[in-house]
């Protein structure tokens, strides 16, 4: 067991997950206290011991569902009782086919159903939220249609989608809803109400077929190897400009917690950072209970000026994805700037502060802007040239010695004029002038990036790939 | 094993005797734990370790704490942080008027080093909660709530407390617990705690509850709902927290809007129903429109 252990905390350490000795000894002392057949139980005093941060939660499961899979055998994990009942399930099923319960008793072995009886299976699965048969359903799936290559180095994604393409899990929800209609009459809500139920069904039947590939996968090819395979990057780390549709959605989630905490945290260190100016008033009152000699001087309140913000953000298709983080964030925590104003091009610039300001959400004014503002002047490639003159002859007046300006773009100009001039000018007009670049350190300067033209005019260019980077450029700019 | 852990934080607290035992209890007193909350508690007990409950606003953390206290039949100690709190409000304070007062009375009699040693001895001294907790001689549920509105400094007060149950006084020398109390720390997530805080704490994360275990909450919570409402409220309180809504609904706005609905005496939710009383449910009148258009108007 301590081996085990010992192996699965290298693996959340591998994974990036700050496990510190302590806990390491902590989570040893937990298993000793609970029974170890109870699996739950052992998630619960793992968990507990070993991660300290709701974010490293998804990356605790996936090692934890690898390295303490149910053996086979073990039907449905956590569920016992249900195992029990399993072969009954597997028989309805196939009677609902209309086959005969004789081919359904043996489910649990290595028979293989037919097409027409799986899907019954899946579809009774779904229909009576029944999560035993949604296990057989599963496993039988997986035998089907997976077609699993034992001792091939992959991660087990290929062998869901290849399942799950073949089971049409979108197809069955719009039958199910389709038949529920015609049935009875539902209203708008009772029939959110049961699609969303299906949902939920169809998804526990999804995370079943994923935990029946990955035990398959474990027994071929030990924890250790298939562990390292799906390995992914803690939310905070994962690289913007290559993240997954889902891994985006995670970044989302994690934006609005982020910008809070950034915003507390910003505040915090203003109420609380060095004293002000002597307070006279306040001193010399003070001295009176000190016979008139001033022992204990008071200082006034700091009152750091906020910076204006100015965002100067390229939203073509190549950092698109980067531009509405950082957007994203710097409104978020607007609060702690005393103006913000922004501006997006391609190859023409336009301000968008506007939207921003009548928006409540910030989410919802990313996705408008790239759609209302006016962008686009010739052909729709960056022109970063062209962009930067504009806003120098539109709004260059507007900066201040108190403004803060970033650029947020990999500077991939298309072979255009840089119009560097105006950087050196914004230099001179503006307190700092940050570029922040997506695009990893050793790429800046190849190809059509002239990033190095633009770079000796601004304070810092940062490489800003991640959230963590993000939150930490951010941080140190307030 | 650090040096901090290895003190008072070894001997089992002995209030639970299983995982089971925890979870059937906690029932008793209507709450619903899983299988994490009462794994979680049930090590606590065992370790003699503080547990650190983290979660979204509204999700049973500070409950936990008083049904644990109630089911351990200890008394709950209860240290409310805020910005700005300091040693003499969290651990203790000298009660500086009963001092003078007693310098006073004492003017022409007896030597300094007596007085000194008599001014600053217990009955001197004003025990503030985390004192309090590990001083009193009887079982105690210390619940330190919402740590993450305290400065990262002040949280340092809190760590020789939780590792080894004990409170150094300069005048007084150390404080140990005699009995060591089971600790609750709840925390919002507005800020990172420190990693020293976190190392000493068992880490429970509280999140919203599932369709089952909301159905169950709504039941055992609000007196006279039947069960075919509990089942509804929590299928479209689960269908709400789909919807991208800047706050989604509570376990806490879940038990008020059930109440209200039993209280209106309503058997079953319908669309006008429940457009009528969402607002008991979100907080924020475009996320109310919003809920009130994907959900009222159709087109699933």
């Amino acid at each position: 067991m301590l081996d085990l252990l010992s192996g699965f905390v290298a693996e959340l350490r591998a994974a990036g997950l700050p496990v510190s000795l302590t806990e390491h000894i902590d989570a040893g002392r937990a298993v000793h206290e609970i029974p170890l057949e109870d699996r739950s139980a052992l998630k619960a005093a793992l968990g507990a011991t070993l991660v300290k941060s709701g974010a490293h939660w998804g990356a605790f499961e996936t090692a934890f569902e690898i390295y303490f899979a149910p053996r086979r055998g073990a039907a449905v994990p956590g569920e016992d009782d249900a195992a029990a009942n399993v072969p009954e399930g597997g028989a309805a099923a196939a009677d609902v086919s209309g086959e005969g319960p004789a081919r359904g008793r043996s489910g649990g072995g290595g028979n293989v159903l037919s097409a027409e009886e799986l899907a019954a299976m899946v579809l009774r699965a779904v229909r009576t939220g029944d999560r035993a048969v949604a296990a057989v359903a599963a496993r039988h799936a997986v035998e089907r249609y997976a077609a699993m290559e034992p001792g091939r180095p992959v991660g087990g994604t290929y062998y869901l989608y290849r399942t799950l393409r073949h089971l049409d899990l979108d197809g069955l929800l719009h039958r199910l809803m389709e038949e529920e209609r015609t049935a009875s009459t539902l209203t708008a809500l009772e029939e959110r109400l049961l699609a969303d139920e299906y949902r939920a069904r169809i998804a526990a039947l999804r995370k079943a077929v994923e935990a029946e590939i990955r035990r398959r996968l474990v027994a071929d090819r030990g924890a250790g190897a298939l562990a390292r395979s799906v390995r992914r990057p803690l939310p905070e780390d994962v690289d913007v400009m290559h993240a997954t549709g889902e891994e985006l959605a995670a970044l989302h989630r994690a934006l609005r917690p982020l910008s809070r905490k950034l915003a507390v945290r910003l505040g915090r260190k203003r109420r609380h950072g060095r004293r002000g100016p002597l307070d006279f008033r306040a001193t010399v009152r003070r001295s009176l209970s000190t016979g008139g000699v001033p022992v204990d001087p008071r200082f006034r309140h700091p009152k750091p000026a906020k910076p204006e913000i100015f965002v100067i953000a390229d939203i073509s298709g190549s950092v698109a994805s980067f531009a509405r983080f950082t957007l994203q964030l710097v409104y978020a925590i607007s609060a702690q700037f005393s103006k913000v104003r922004s501006f997006v091009f391609v190859d023409a610039i336009d301000e968008v502060t506007a939207i921003f300001e009548r928006a409540d959400d910030p989410a919802n004014a990313v996705r408008r802007v790239t759609t209302e503002a006016d962008v686009v002047w010739m052909d729709g490639h960056s022109d970063y040239g062209h962009a930067l003159e504009e806003f120098d002859r539109r709004w260059g007046g507007d900066v201040t010695s108190r403004a803060t300006v970033l650029v947020l773009g990999d500077a991939r100009n298309n072979y255009h004029a840089s119009g560097a001039w105006v950087l050196e000018q914004l230099q001179h007009q503006a307190r700092h002038l940050y570029w922040l670049n997506p695009e990893p350190r050793q790429y800046w300067g190849s190809g059509d990036s002239i990033l190095d033209e633009y770079a000796v005019h601004c304070d810092a260019v940062v490489e800003c790939r991640t959230l963590r980077q993000l939150e930490g450029f951010v941080a140190e700019l307030a | 094993m650090s040096p901090a852990s290895d003190g008072a934080g070894g001997t089992p607290l002995g209030h639970f005797d299983s995982i089971a035992d925890v979870a059937a209890g906690l029932k008793k007193l209507d709450y619903v734990a899983d299988d994490t909350i009462a794994g979680v508690v049930y090590l606590a007990d065992r370790l003699a370790k503080p547990v650190l409950v983290e979660g979204p606003a509204g999700t049973g953390k500070t409950q936990l704490a008083k049904s644990v206290a109630e089911l351990a039949g200890s008394r709950l100690i209860r240290l409310q942080c805020y910005e700005g709190l300091d040693e003499s409000k969290a651990l203790y304070e000298w009660n500086y008027r009963k001092q003078l007062l007693r310098i006073q009375a004492d003017q022409s009699a007896s030597s300094w080093e007596r007085l000194e040693e008599d001014i600053f001895s217990e009955g001197f001294l004003l025990t503030r909660p985390l004192l309090e907790a590990i001083w009193v001689d009887e079982p105690v549920v210390l619940l330190v709530d919402e740590v993450d509105r305290v400065e990262l400094e002040t949280e340092a007060l809190l760590l020789e407390v939780l590792s080894e149950y004990q409170v150094s006084i300069p005048e007084l020398g150390t404080v140990r617990a005699t009995r060591v109390p089971l600790v609750f720390l709840t925390s919002n997530n507005t800020r990172e705690l420190s990693e020293a805080l976190k190392r000493r704490c068992l880490y429970l994360h509280v999140d919203y509850p599932g369709l089952t275990r909301e159905r169950e909450i709504v039941r055992r919570r609000v007196p006279g709902i039947s069960e075919e409402l509990a089942d509804q409220v929590a299928r479209i309180v689960r269908s709400l927290r789909t919807l991208e809504l800047r706050k989604p609904p509570s376990v806490a706005e879940t038990l008020d809007w059930a109440r209200s609905l039993v209280v209106l005496g309503m058997e079953a939710v319908d669309a006008v129903t429940a457009r009528d009383t969402l607002h008991v449910l979100l907080k924020y009148q475009q996320d109310i429109e919003r809920a009130a258009k994907e959900l009222l108007a159709g087109g699933a």
